[in-house]
């Protein structure tokens, strides 16, 4: 499977999604001008990952900012992760950033992939 | 050349960091948002205070881009013409835009912002909620629809709004957010 790598920029964040490697993060910025566009090839990925994923996936979330557009999306993305067995979420956070923990605890309630809080 | 100094008395009196007049764009937003941190990191401003800001400029400055109207009207604008502002005063940060609006959707905005002040912390947090899980993707502008409970949310306050009439067909929406300062916790509700 392809790897995605995109550099983060000011309104978008860096993403790695790399199966062989293990490696599946997003982190830094979410606000794009259009979500639902930038997100698709990610949600694409995920489709096909998800047809025969590793063993286990370690999804880390590390986010400094994202809008509500974002928000809807990043539900997307975890709600294609509930399908993929063996997947647990990392969903880190700045230490005194409590919307940040309060946007994962929300997030941990939509779905039922279980979700491990990291602070950095 | 008096409204030189007029303009520039409102915006000291006012504390008035940042005005923006003009068209609204992606890149613009970029720039405000870019022109505002720097201004807040200068004064070294609490981190969390800082964030709770950019939140809601971006979800203002978003909801101008995507819904804005052409104002049409002769005594007015010919054009897209939105305004964002930032007041920074001791003990908060006043953020506040303004911009067309078509006059249909002024009940709808007004019920929406009604609803919203209507609510208390938990009650945002469940409307938010409510909305995210059953909004079948984004609406066709790439909205989410909870730009206006995030910024209810992120500022802990009431959300201040207006409309003033421009003509048969539109109308002038304010918006305007108080963020508190100096607490950064959420003993100030």
């Amino acid at each position: 499977m392809e790897v995605i790598n995109l550099e983060g920029t000011e309104d978008t964040p860096k993403i790695i999604l790399d199966r062989n490697n293990g490696i599946f993060e997003i982190s830094g910025r979410s606000l794009p001008e259009d979500s639902a566009e930038f997100y698709q090839p990610i949600l694409d990925w995920l489709d096909e990952y998800s047809k025969s994923p590793n063993q286990e996936t370690e999804f880390i979330f590390k986010l400094e900012y994202f809008n509500t557009a974002s928000s809807k999306l990043i539900l997307d993305i975890l709600s294609k992760l509930e399908t993929i067995e063996g997947t647990k979420i990392a969903w880190y956070f700045h230490e005194d950033d409590e919307d940040m923990e309060e946007a994962g605890t929300e997030f941990s309630e939509l779905v039922e992939v279980p979700f491990e809080f990291k602070t950095y | 050349m008096k409204y030189i100094y007029e303009l520039h008395k409102t915006m000291v009196t006012r504390n008035l960091i940042l005005v923006y007049e003009g068209e609204f764009t992606q890149e613009i937003t970029k720039s405000v948002l870019a022109m505002a941190e720097r201004n807040m990191d200068a004064i070294g401003e609490d981190s969390s205070v800082k964030r709770k800001v950019f939140n809601v400029m971006v979800e203002c400055l978003q909801n101008i881009v995507k819904h804005s109207d052409e104002a049409e009207d002769n005594n007015y604008a010919n054009r897209n013409a939105a305004v964002f502002m930032i007041g920074k005063q001791e003990d908060k940060y006043i953020i506040t835009s303004g911009n067309p609006v078509s006059n249909d959707k002024v009940a709808i905005l007004q019920g929406k912002l009604e609803y919203i002040n209507s609510l208390d912390k938990e009650g945002l947090k469940d409307y938010y909620k409510d909305i995210i899980k059953n909004n079948k993707g984004l609406s066709p502008k790439g909205g989410a629809g909870l730009g206006f409970v995030d910024m209810a949310r992120k500022s802990g306050q009431k959300l201040q709004f207006d409309f003033e009439p421009i003509n048969d067909n539109i109308s002038f929406f304010s918006l305007k957010t108080i963020i508190k300062r100096s607490t950064g916790k959420e003993d100030n509700e």
